[in-house]
């Protein structure tokens, strides 16, 4: 089995690159049909997402993915040169590997691409583009991306502000159903970490701000309710979590006013997520027992913390890949001897089989007995014979010198490896 | 025999040990796996050595500070369990586990002080051995809702610290541990109380109308007293965090003296 990839990711191709590259969903059909139709190529998949676009195979002899890309995307080869990278047998493996684990990903470790990768392979299996060897490779591929997933954390933590004060507020609040959100102010970042908390459940939004008008756009953007800026003293006691993001100099939130809240809400939490600058709460809040305060700085900081988290996290990933890689190997090797010992014992039966029709013609017509002792022996001497050459088949198929004895074995016995039961038909040669 | 089933439980309360132990090197998840199978199939075996244990001492009429360990050691594996199969959070075995291990131990250790005879009871020996049932399902609660506490407060502490990564990164939410705290002590309450009327009734056939002047009596009210507090102030007043904590330690102190005064009366 001969694996081969070609393709363009984040790293490699810039935006505009990828864009000419990328097939839509409605296009992958035809893509993976034509692929599959290139010299050499006997199995294929396409990979097309917004940061990659990849073609793996598997091939007979070496095919040129390189000619498939000029002329199926009409593109010169001179302009994706530089952007092509191409990976072949084991360490096309490890970048499958790799990419279904989401170690090659924008964000190591985000969640999405393994379900990319399984939705591209879906769409080849239903075309019938993929076999053997790429089932072989991708269920393999979809195991190790689970295992890194169980075995590291490197998908545990949130890198962006956004996702870390969501996952901040779940470490206060357990889920986020039902928790209201206080929106104060506006702001890009805000608006997007409000969407983040929807995202997970909360569901009572407020939004308040100078300016009414912007507060009630708001609210009938997310579903939530508008709120008279001068009201908000009133009512930020209702909210669990308040997100603030205006551009008053000043402080909105003091100690006192954390004092005043927990009294009101009988000292259940609040997490407050600071976002301005300056900022609006009061850092001495964050000392109040059940009062939690976070600015950008302190957002920024875990969001750091977490990447530095997932990069570890990444080195430990990367050595279950190495192992992973080896054992896939191994285990294809293996595979790789399996038409050599069918040839072999089906050269043996048909010997046996003439001498038994040999022996009938010579004695005549042979009592039970007689036939099943014939069998008995005649299987006895064959499996004997057998057992020798097959056992060392097997233990080498993975040592450097498995293709020298897979090839003595094969002179002696005269074989070629495409026995009747195999996969690969064809005819022996004896 | 129940106490080859409480060795056999002790053994594999072992893994749960090594789980506390490991879990400081924050290598939590795949030991989860691991070890909580076999600390689950010890919490059986410990069940039939307690049903084992309870089935002889109606018999012999006996009761043995080492039995009621046992016992004390099943009920908080079972409430971790019940922890376990509620909240899928297995934090609490960092203390459970090291707490039952060492009660498991003392009670397949067969020396201490002698059996109490349990025959001396006013209303028979099933009288005596509810009203142990009873305090200890309320100890295990008071316990449990102690390492809640403590729980609450590293993972409130890292929160403010703004250190959400790291050793103690996989704690439960906070709403999540106050909640445990907060059921379980409910849960415990009515056992403690009951338990303590059912003490009060055979301490009173016992000793007669001066019983409460006991000290042991007195330390098991001032708990009870001291857990009515706790629970009132968590329901009234919301209290969680430190002022809960300080409180459930208040009364954890005060079971453990009065456990310390029953056995050493």
């Amino acid at each position: 089995m001969n694996f081969q990839l070609i393709g363009v990711n984040h790293n490699s191709a810039p935006l505009d690159v990828r864009e000419r590259l990328a097939i839509s969903e409605a296009r992958l059909p035809d893509a993976i049909r034509t692929l599959v139709k290139q010299p050499g190529v006997e199995e294929g998949m396409v990979l097309s997402t917004c940061n990659r676009v990849e073609l793996l195979t598997s091939t007979r002899e070496a095919a040129d993915l390189r000619e498939f890309l000029r002329n199926y995307f009409g593109v010169s080869p001179d302009s994706l040169h530089s952007h092509i990278y191409e990976f072949r047998q084991s360490e096309a493996v490890r970048h499958v590997f790799r990419v279904a684990s989401s170690l090659d990903s924008m964000v190591v470790g985000e969640p999405q691409i393994l379900g990319q990768v399984k939705e591209a392979y879906a769409v080849a299996r239903g075309l019938g583009a993929v076999h053997s060897a790429l089932e072989a490779l991708l269920s393999r591929a979809f195991a190790v991306a689970k295992r890194v997933r169980t075995e590291t954390a490197i998908g545990s933590s949130s890198v962006s502000i956004s996702a870390v004060a969501v996952q901040l507020a779940e470490k206060i609040f357990g889920s986020l159903r039902n928790k209201t959100v206080y929106v104060v102010g506006a702001g890009k970042m805000a608006e997007l970490a409000a969407r983040h908390l929807i995202g997970r459940g909360a569901s009572n939004i407020l939004f308040t701000n100078r300016t009414y008008e912007r507060a009630v756009q708001m609210a009938e953007a997310f579903g939530g309710k508008a709120i008279p800026f001068d009201q908000l003293y009133d009512t930020v006691g209702r909210a669990d979590i308040v997100l603030t993001s205006t551009g008053a100099s000043e402080p909105l939130f003091r100690r006192d006013h954390g004092e005043q809240l927990l009294n009101r809400r009988k000292n259940q939490p609040m997490f407050f997520i600071d976002i301005a600058v300056p900022r609006n709460v009061d850092p001495e809040m964050n000392r109040l027992d059940g009062m939690f305060v976070y600015d950008i700085d302190d957002l920024q900081s875990v969001a750091g913390n977490n990447s530095s988290e997932r990069k570890k996290e990444a080195e430990r990933a990367e050595k279950i890949i190495d192992a992973e890689v080896e054992r896939f190997a191994n285990r294809m090797k293996s595979l790789a001897v399996v038409p050599t010992i069918l040839s072999l014992q089906e050269y043996c039966e048909t010997i046996r089989q003439a001498e038994i029709d040999r022996i009938r013609s010579k004695m005549g017509v042979l009592t039970p007995d007689q036939e099943a002792a014939i069998e008995a022996m005649t299987r006895g001497i064959i499996n004997k014979l057998l057992h020798t050459p097959i056992t060392t088949l097997k233990s080498t198929a993975a040592e450097p010198e498995a293709a020298t004895i897979h090839e003595i074995i094969r002179r002696i016995f005269n074989l070629n490896t495409n026995p009747k039961g195999s996969s690969n038909s064809g005819k022996s040669d004896k | 025999m129940p106490l080859f089933w409480l060795r056999t439980a002790l053994g594999l309360y072992g893994f749960g040990l090594l789980y506390a132990v490991m879990a400081i090197w924050g290598e939590r998840q795949r030991l989860t796996r691991i070890m909580l199978p076999a600390v689950g199939l010890g919490v059986v075996f410990h069940f039939v050595s307690v049903i084992e244990s309870v089935k002889q001492g109606l018999l012999d009429t006996s009761l043995s500070v080492h039995q009621v360990e046992s016992l004390l050691a099943f009920l908080l594996m079972a409430f971790f369990f019940a922890i376990y199969g509620i909240y899928r959070t297995a934090s609490p075995g960092i203390a459970v586990f090291p707490l039952a291990f060492v009660l498991a131990l003392s009670a397949q250790s067969f020396s201490g002080p002698p059996s109490e005879n349990v025959e001396a009871s006013p209303f028979g020996p099933g009288w005596k051995y509810a009203h142990v049932a009873l305090i200890m399902i309320g100890y295990s609660a008071l316990i449990i809702s102690f390492v809640a506490s403590i729980l609450y407060l590293i993972q409130e502490k890292n929160l403010k610290a703004k250190g959400i990564s790291g050793f103690w990164s996989r704690l439960p939410a906070l709403a999540t541990i106050d909640e445990i705290g907060y059921r379980v002590l409910i849960f415990g309450f009515p056992f403690m109380t009951f338990g303590l009327i059912s003490g009060s009734i055979l301490a009173e056939a016992k000793f007669g109308p001066d019983y409460f002047k006991d000290a042991k009596v007195l330390l098991s009210a001032l708990m009870w007293l001291v857990y009515t507090i706790l629970l009132y102030t968590r329901w009234s007043a919301g209290w969680r965090g430190k002022r809960a904590a300080y409180l459930a330690a208040c009364a954890f102190a005060a079971a453990a003296v009065a456990w310390v005064a029953n056995i050493h009366p």
